[in-house]
């Protein structure tokens, strides 16, 4: 079975549709990621699975409870963790943990090697107020305290938003341990970087779906042969080849620029009098494959 | 089939169950009380408003009258009426401005609003005291402004007092007359008036704001996706503040006894279960504005606009509701602290009993009630 199946979700708020008939289903002990840009929908579908908004069409269950009727249940079963800092930033480390784990009808104790090795990391501060930390140890207080009930389904939502990278590279390396305990984790995310991380990911543009499978499978859709361009004058290399009949498809990423093409691209550009030209193959990334699909929808 | 003796056991899971909540209340409320307390803005509001505005309402308005301008009318000039005007000027409260000769002075004298209080010795005023041992002292106030008239007259009345105190068997009435406003209407008894204020402002505001703050930082979210019931954070949230603000009520008493001299001459028990009930009114109407708001300075804002400027202008503490259009009078009807006011007024000051105020405390009901059901049946298990 399982774990979460979403069907048809629909979500309008007054003249905007956030999600837009969105359907996906995450197997038990998954790691799914919504990967997409800042109001893509990932916050409103985390809503919805997590009892706290209703879906205006279209229905969703969480380990076979309905969202709507079965809200007590999941509310039982489900550990959340907002996108933004959701924790009592008067209260100590200890107090919050504690305060979670009594909310949530468990001790710190009983669930103590689920969240161990997370909270090993952060135990040196914990008599610090939870508003003093930094980013990267607020992130991991708040996931010690979804985690402390032992959810059987985990939604993290951006968790990983504002937080410096040696701290989401750890942060990453915490849900792929957590995903050997059997705990069925989605996660959302604005950084394609992390979607290689991820079981499965969903790649999500205004409310809807582009694209589901693994991050190698969506890679590997890739039609074309990727090269990565770079020239002395970078504004006019772009401009050239947006204009030139070769190139099917170009954009900037990073100081280079990604393009697709047919024929001597190198020569023509010569041509064009740049100078400093280097073209060559590059990997190609989820990225890519998300500007390639949201260029073949419009 | 099980002994019955065993049969209690099956009861264990139930029992369990009201062991784990009464925990999940505990910490709640335990949290509660560490956002209070840790947060010195909201300890100041809570705890220094009261004392502030006892000792500003307290100071300002009804402190003692020092060194007030009274005009002698001594129709009698026997010893008593002199050894009793002496008295009367070695106190630091009165000055006397000058002696009039006739009552036609006296009326002149408060016409022109220089005086506040004239004492008039009626003739034979020792002779009376000599032969039947008693004597009467006419005591005028000027009461537009009642709370100097009634601090005045009861210095007048103590200073006579202790006269015959020593003169024994001899006593002396004072007949007190109050001009202008005979029944000292609109007389801020404002230590009532303050307890509804303060009340009002810390149950209403204080619960609505932690209320709303919880789902303004995002943990209203956290606590609704748990198995935690969204009506045990109402209650967890409303516990703290009733004791807390119990704990104002006996503050606001103590100054009011202690340092304002102002007794409390009814029955404190029945005091403190009238405050009860009103905090728990207000403890509600704070809920439902947190129901109907989401963020911090709007519900603060209502708070303030919404309630205290009811209290100020419908309870009867600031201005007469007696005196308003009917209307307001109406309107006045449905605001909790007039009838709080009431209730206070009647047992701290007139000193009546329960079956004086069963009225005004079963409106306090009504009104809780109904709040208490309109913010249940609007209060959302989900977000928006």
């Amino acid at each position: 079975m399982d774990a979460v199946i979403v069907n048809h979700l629909r979500k309008v708020y007054q003249d905007k549709t956030a999600v837009d008939d969105v359907s996906f289903a995450v197997k038990k002990g998954e790691l799914f990621g919504l990967i997409g840009p800042d109001g893509a929908g990932k916050t409103s579908i985390f809503r919805m699975l997590t009892t706290l908004l209703l879906p205006d069409a279209g229905s969703a269950t969480v380990d076979g409870y309905d969202v709507v009727k079965d809200y007590k249940a999941i509310r039982n079963l489900a550990g959340y963790m907002p996108g933004k800092f959701s924790l009592y930033q008067d209260l100590t480390v200890e107090e919050n943990i504690n305060f979670f784990a009594t909310v949530f009808k468990t001790t710190v104790a009983k669930n103590y090697d689920l969240i161990k090795d997370i909270y090993i990391q952060i135990a040196p501060f914990k008599k610090r107020r939870a508003g003093k930390l930094s980013g990267g140890m607020k992130q991991k207080l708040a996931l010690c305290c979804a985690l402390i009930h032992r959810p059987s389904v985990l939604f993290l939502d951006e968790p990983t938003t504002g937080v410096d990278p040696v701290s989401r590279k750890e942060f990453w390396e915490m849900l792929r341990k957590l995903k050997e305990q059997e705990i069925t984790i989605i996660v959302s995310t604005p950084y394609m970087d992390e979607a290689d991380l991820c079981d499965r990911i969903a790649l999500i543009q205004d409310g809807k779906i582009l694209s589901i499978d693994t991050p190698n499978a969506v890679v590997a859709a890739f039609p074309d042969k990727l090269y990565a361009v770079k020239a002395d004058q970078m504004h006019r290399l772009l401009k050239a080849l947006q204009a030139s009949p070769l190139v099917k498809d170009s954009y900037a990423f990073g100081e280079y620029a990604h393009v697709t093409f047919e024929g001597d691209l190198e020569q023509e550009l010569a041509k064009q009098g740049l100078t400093g030209i280097e073209l060559q193959t590059t990997p190609v990334t989820i990225e890519d494959c998300f500007i390639k699909l949201l260029k073949e929808k419009q | 089939m099980l002994p019955a003796w065993m049969k209690s056991f099956t009861h264990w899971p139930a029992v369990q169950n009201v062991v784990n909540d009464m925990k999940q209340l505990y910490i709640f409320i335990r949290k509660e009380f560490a956002h209070v307390l840790r947060d010195r803005k909201t300890l100041l509001i809570l705890f220094g408003l009261p004392v502030v505005q006892i000792l500003i309402f307290g100071f300002a308005l009804t402190n003692e009258v020092r060194n007030a301008k009274i005009v002698i009318y001594d129709q009698a000039q026997d010893v008593a009426s002199q050894q009793l005007i002496s008295k009367i000027e070695a106190s630091r409260y009165f000055d006397i401005a000058y002696a009039v000769m006739d009552r036609a002075g006296i009326e002149a004298a408060f016409k022109k609003g220089d005086i506040r209080l004239a004492v008039i010795f009626p003739q034979g005023f020792n002779n009376d005291l000599l032969h039947t041992h008693h004597a009467q002292i006419q005591v005028v106030a000027d009461a537009a402004d009642p709370n100097t008239a009634t601090t005045l007259t009861s210095y007048i009345t103590s200073i006579i007092q202790d006269y015959t105190a020593a003169q024994e068997p001899y006593q002396i009435t004072p007949q007190i007359r109050f001009l202008y406003n005979p029944q000292l209407k609109g007389a801020p008894n404002f230590v009532p008036g303050v307890m509804s204020l303060v009340l009002m402002l810390v149950c209403v505001m204080m619960t609505a704001v932690s209320i709303v703050r919880e789902k303004e930082t995002g943990t209203m979210e956290v606590l609704l996706v748990s198995p935690f019931s969204p009506l045990m954070v109402i209650i967890s949230k409303a516990i703290p503040y009733l004791l807390l603000s119990l704990i104002n009520v006996t503050t606001i008493l103590l100054l009011s006894t202690f340092v304002l001299k102002l007794p409390i001459n009814g029955s404190i028990p029945l005091l403190f279960a009238e405050s009860t009930l009103f905090i728990i009114t207000c403890l509600t109407l704070g809920i439902f504005i947190s129901v109907k708001t989401n963020s911090q300075q709007v519900a603060m804002l209502i708070s303030l606009m919404g309630m205290m400027l009811p209290t100020i202008l419908f309870s009867g503490f600031m201005f007469p509701v007696e005196n308003m259009p009917l209307p307001l009078q109406l309107i006045s009807n449905i605001v909790p602290s007039k009838w709080y006011y009431n209730i206070v007024k009647a047992i701290m000051i007139k000193g009546l009993g329960f079956s004086a105020i069963w009225k005004e405390t079963l409106i306090l009901v009504g009104i809780t009630v109904i709040l208490l059901f309109v913010s249940f049946k609007s209060f959302k298990i989900r977000l928006s």
